[in-house]
């Protein structure tokens, strides 16, 4: 019965969408108060539906309901009670419900929170927000039913693949999903805005915690993706440019490239049509993420179950919004009027700059991404791979320039910055950053000349931007009790920004780190074998068998010792889940801020070392790479400060001032 | 064709980085070579992984067969062809540099000069003052006449 | 001038599109890879027989000189699918009269022979690939992949996975009419 109520309620959550698609738009450009308010009831009522639809799929899956088909493919009865829950989103029609179900918070988000938009943006935003509700659910109903039943139901089910019941990897696509929802808010906000003919300073402001909170979510969700192919996929990689990971990647790249932009249009009133372009392109991007991991266009190691019919359905979806705001946007972005001047050095011009290097890097991604498809389709049918190699060579030279800009950047003014001054300021940080890199390079033992470089622009973006906040605080030019008020009272945007800068540079120690300097050690073992790694000494004690709630489990015991001390006792496994059918391997990782030891187990493919009894031992030490968990929670921890910025909640001022001509340097 | 494709694939999924020991060359600097090359070789029965990532009978192969053409005195570039010759472009991590790949190899440099135009172009006229709407010479007359009419009126 | 660069992301995007589209085709497998064999010869290899079967080996020279298009089949014994399309290589050669050469791919001998005492050996040849090393000559992925070569030695046609089910059936049948060694259904 649950089921059907559940399906029902979806029903009903589309009538109210197709009445919000309406009615508010219609009103708002009616001036009908009435109308426009409606959003209100309608935003609601369709999270409501929803809601009730999601809970009754999550309680078939607690409950291991096998008669709903959902529930059969991709559950079981022995599995833990977290990935029961998580399997609610684990499969395509699920997933898809999930989606709709944060569509739908935030339209009553923007409804009920959104107190002091202009009615008309409201509406409108509401209506265009209502039409993409409205697409995800008919599909939903009509291709991806997550309520299906099978008659005769099963005795149990066919598990969960082993991969997917994580804990990390349960929180992947909810986060995921809270970017790519709320960057569509933005494009419903971009869309209502040319609908309206007006952008302006305000606009952005209210665009800006939506984009925030979209972005800061969608960086949380990759990086948790990439932590989870870390510890789970068993050689220490975080991110391979396949190409769902790719992507997830783009509207994050265009994400970034959109708060920036927008920014600009909010302190001066400037590149208007760039912010409303780059907010359709972000949005057109998470679609197009959509479509490709959810039609079989193309091969990756992440898709979903190919199924055409599906694949036409939400091509159909792209053609009409993304083919339709970028309509709209040729007819009425022209009409925009151009914002505050600005000298070719100014801050201005640092974030043009910025943008033009994200946009050109997505354009990359995408056309290395997509080139097999277009290679297949005009040499009729031969196939291409475009690989890690292509990618790194594209995205890696593009981002080492952004790198330097975006520690030259907050030094600048906005409009016109004297570069002279600048240069003069960044004379310490550029000095330390040189001699540091050169103490870098006596360490190590040797690299790539790109390693060194990247080395020293990380160590420049942190340098730079720690000094400028230091700056801006006065810190050890004032008593500490002065620095400390000006850091209360300094906007939390600022904090916001500094934190995030400097978190990117962290992260690139990681990423320089784990990827130029990583070792790798892999032998057959028997119980009593030694092994030496980076200074460290392992002797692999044995394999003992071990059983889980639905797995068996082959468990290895590692002793690690340095210098005769002992460190720490490691225990990889490797795990066999009889009703998938499949196995994983569980690393066992000893963290610490200089490194991580990655060991994993697996049985050997040569047979005579098989017959020994041996196995395959294989260890690797990575320098550095917690940084990039680390620096990638600094960059979402300080979206999440720019978030809680208090101008931000106040909103647009009601009267709009007359912009100052010149505005101090924030 | 799912049916096909899951049950064709007979191998376990993503295991670790399947290079084996008894795969290993004993010269280092031959194995170093080896796994540069098998950088750019793709699993032809996985979803973009490489050959070295791969526990797929078939990588574990022509992971033995890349190193026995290295042993025996092979260049990088020929161990790349033989595959290549066996499957296709297909098989190549990074596309060859052909007439048919251009597009995608110069992709990168000419995007980035598109965006090096755009934004000297752009940087360029930000700095000049736009033209005014300014009234013609009647009716800036004509507003200073009205102004002067309603002042009166403002007052009160 | 701006109305021209406003235009220009719904061009871009409307040629995404149309590649989308073409994407879509049914009939296409993303996960196809095109041979590089079809249209060349054979290539090089010698296989001595399986050890324990009478049937004798295979090499290169056993197919260049051929009377018709024969059929080359990739198998092993513990190739789950490959018992299913047993069945129907085998009324291929019992009903229609084709020729069938096997390749005993990373197979022990002793397993091989009693897979085939179970179903029946219509292999006019086994070649015994026990390294792989000539299914990676042949440019195979996995199990079971079929070939179809010319009389002269060129490969005419690849099929990778199980010719098992009414459509796989009938795609091979009507790649081995075009070749020429089966009379089509509408007496070709």
């Amino acid at each position: 019965m649950t089921p059907e109520i559940g399906h029902f309620a979806l029903a009903l959550a589309l009538a109210m969408a197709i009445v919000q698609s309406v009615l508010p738009i219609w009103g708002a450009s009616r001036g009908n108060v009435l109308w426009m308010q409606s959003a209100r009831w309608s935003s609601l009522g369709q999270v409501i539906f929803v809601a009730i639809g999601f809970g009754a799929l999550m309680q078939a899956f607690v409950t291991s309901d096998f008669t709903v088909k959902n529930v059969v493919n991709n559950s079981h009865s022995l599995k833990p009670l977290l990935f029961k829950v998580a399997g609610t989103w684990g499969s395509h029609e699920g997933s898809l419900l999930l989606w709709v179900l944060i569509l739908t918070v935030f339209g009553a988000a923007v409804s009920v929170f959104g107190a002091n938009i202009p009615e008309t943006l409201k509406a409108r935003t509401l209506s265009v927000q209502a039409w993409i509700s409205v697409g995800f659910i008919t599909f939903m109903l009509f291709t991806s039913n997550p309520f299906d039943r099978v008659f005769p139901p099963p005795m149990d089910g066919q598990d969960l693949n082993p991969l997917l019941q994580d804990v990390g990897l349960a929180m992947h696509p909810p986060l995921l999903y809270i970017g790519y929802v709320g960057f569509s808010i933005v494009f419903a906000f971009a869309v209502a805005a040319l609908i309206e003919g007006r952008v302006d300073a305000a606009w952005a402001r209210w665009v800006r915690p939506w984009t925030l909170a979209a972005w800061m979510s969608l960086t949380a969700g990759i990086a948790l993706g990439s932590w989870w192919a870390y510890y789970e996929l068993g050689w220490g990689g975080w991110w391979f440019w396949d190409p769902v990971e790719n992507v997830s990647f783009m509207p994050w790249l265009m994400g970034t490239a959109l708060l920036h932009s927008a920014i600009v249009t909010e302190k001066r009133g400037a590149f208007k049509s760039w912010t409303i372009l780059l907010a359709i392109l972000t949005f057109s991007l998470s679609l197009l993420g959509t479509f490709i991991v959810r039609s079989g266009l193309l091969t990756s190691v992440h898709a979903f179950a190919v199924d055409p019919e599906r694949g036409m359905y939400i091509l159909g979806l792209l053609a009409v919004s993304i083919g339709g705001s970028l309509a709209l946007f040729a007819w009425r972005a022209p009409m925009l009027e151009a914002g505050g001047l600005f000298k070719p050095i100014s801050r201005e011009a640092g974030l043009l700059v910025n943008n033009l290097i994200l946009a050109t890097a997505t354009g990359v991604v995408l056309f290395g991404t997509l080139y097999p498809l277009f290679y297949e389709a005009l040499t009729g049918g031969e196939k291409l791979s475009v690989g890690p190699p292509f990618f790194n060579s594209a995205f890696i030279p593009l981002m080492l320039p952004l790198v330097f800009v975006m520690g030259l950047g907050p030094y600048l003014s906005w409009k016109r910055a004297d570069l002279a001054g600048v240069l003069q300021r960044l004379r310490f940080v550029a000095v330390l950053s040189v001699l540091a890199t050169l103490a870098v390079w006596f360490l190590t033992e040797g690299g790539p000349v790109l390693g060194y470089l990247s080395v020293l622009l990380a160590i420049w973006l942190f340098a730079a931007t720690v000094r400028e906040w230091a700056m801006r605080v006065r810190l050890f030019e004032v008593p500490f009790p002065e620095s400390r008020r000006r850091i209360r009272n300094l906007p939390r945007s600022s904090h916001g920004m500094s934190m995030a800068h400097a978190g990117l540079a962290v992260a690139m120690f990681g990423f320089i780190g784990s990827s130029v300097w990583k070792t790798e050690e892999v032998v057959f073992v028997k119980p009593g074998s030694e092994i030496s790694i980076s200074g460290f000494d392992v002797t692999f004690e044995g394999v003992e068998r071990a059983r889980g709630p639905n797995y068996f489990a082959d468990r290895g015991s590692l002793t690690v010792r340095r210098d005769d001390k002992f460190i720490t006792q490691l225990y990889p496994e490797r795990r066999t889940y009889p009703v998938a059918q499949s196995s994983t391997t569980e690393s066992d990782i000893r963290t610490t801020f200089a490194g991580d030891l990655y060991t994993s187990i697996a049985n050997p493919a040569s047979e005579e070392a098989g017959a020994e009894g041996a196995w395959t031992l294989r260890i690797l030490y990575e320098p550095l790479v917690v940084f990039i968990w680390i620096g990638t929670t600094m960059l979402v921890l300080g979206g999440g400060l720019s978030l809680s910025d208090r101008r931000l909640r106040i909103g647009a001022p009601r009267r709009k001032a007359p912009e100052p001509i010149i505005s101090p340097a924030e | 064709m799912r049916y096909l494709i899951v049950v064709f694939f007979l191998i376990a999924p993503f295991l670790a980085q399947a290079v084996e020991p008894d795969e290993i060359l004993q010269d280092s600097a031959l194995e170093l070579r080896a796994r540069e090359i098998s950088r750019d070789l793709r699993c032809v029965v996985c979803q973009n992984e490489d050959i070295d990532s791969s526990n797929a009978g078939v990588a574990r192969d022509l992971r033995i067969i890349v190193r026995e053409k290295l042993v025996a005195g092979d260049s990088d570039q020929d161990v790349l062809d033989y595959v290549q010759a066996k499957y296709g472009d297909y098989v190549l991590m990074s596309p060859p540099l052909n007439t048919r790949t251009l597009a995608l190899w110069f992709a990168p440099p000419i995007l980035a000069f598109i965006a090096f135009i755009v934004g000297f172009f752009v940087l360029r006229g930000a700095g000049r003052s736009r033209a005014t709407n300014d009234l013609s010479e009647e009716d800036e007359a004509e507003v200073s006449r009205f102004i002067e009419a309603h002042k009166s009126e403002d007052q009160s | 001038m701006k109305r021209a660069f406003a235009i220009v992301p719904l061009l871009v995007a409307g040629i995404f599109g149309g590649f989308f589209l073409w994407g879509l085709n049914p009939e296409r497998d993303p996960n196809g890879i095109p041979s590089v064999l079809i249209s060349q010869p054979v290539p090089k290899f010698k296989l001595e027989p399986v050890e324990g079967l009478e049937t004798l080996g295979l090499s290169k020279a056993d197919l260049t000189d051929n009377s018709g298009p024969v059929i080359v089949n990739v198998f092993a014994s513990w190739c789950v699918p490959c018992r299913a399309e047993h069945e129907v290589l085998t009324k291929l050669v019992e009903r229609d009269g084709q020729r069938l050469f096997g390749i005993n791919y990373k197979d022990k001998p002793k397993d091989a022979v009693r897979w085939l005492e179970q179903l029946g050996n219509p292999y006019e040849r086994i070649g015994s690939d026990i390294t792989g090393r000539a299914g990676i000559e042949w440019g195979i992925s996995g199990v079971p992949e079929t070939f179809i070569v010319g009389s002269d030695g060129t490969v005419l046609y690849r099929y990778v996975g199980p010719v098992v089910g009414e459509a796989a059936i009938a795609k091979f049948r009507a790649a081995l009419v075009q070749a020429g060694t089966l009379k089509g259904a509408s007496g070709e």
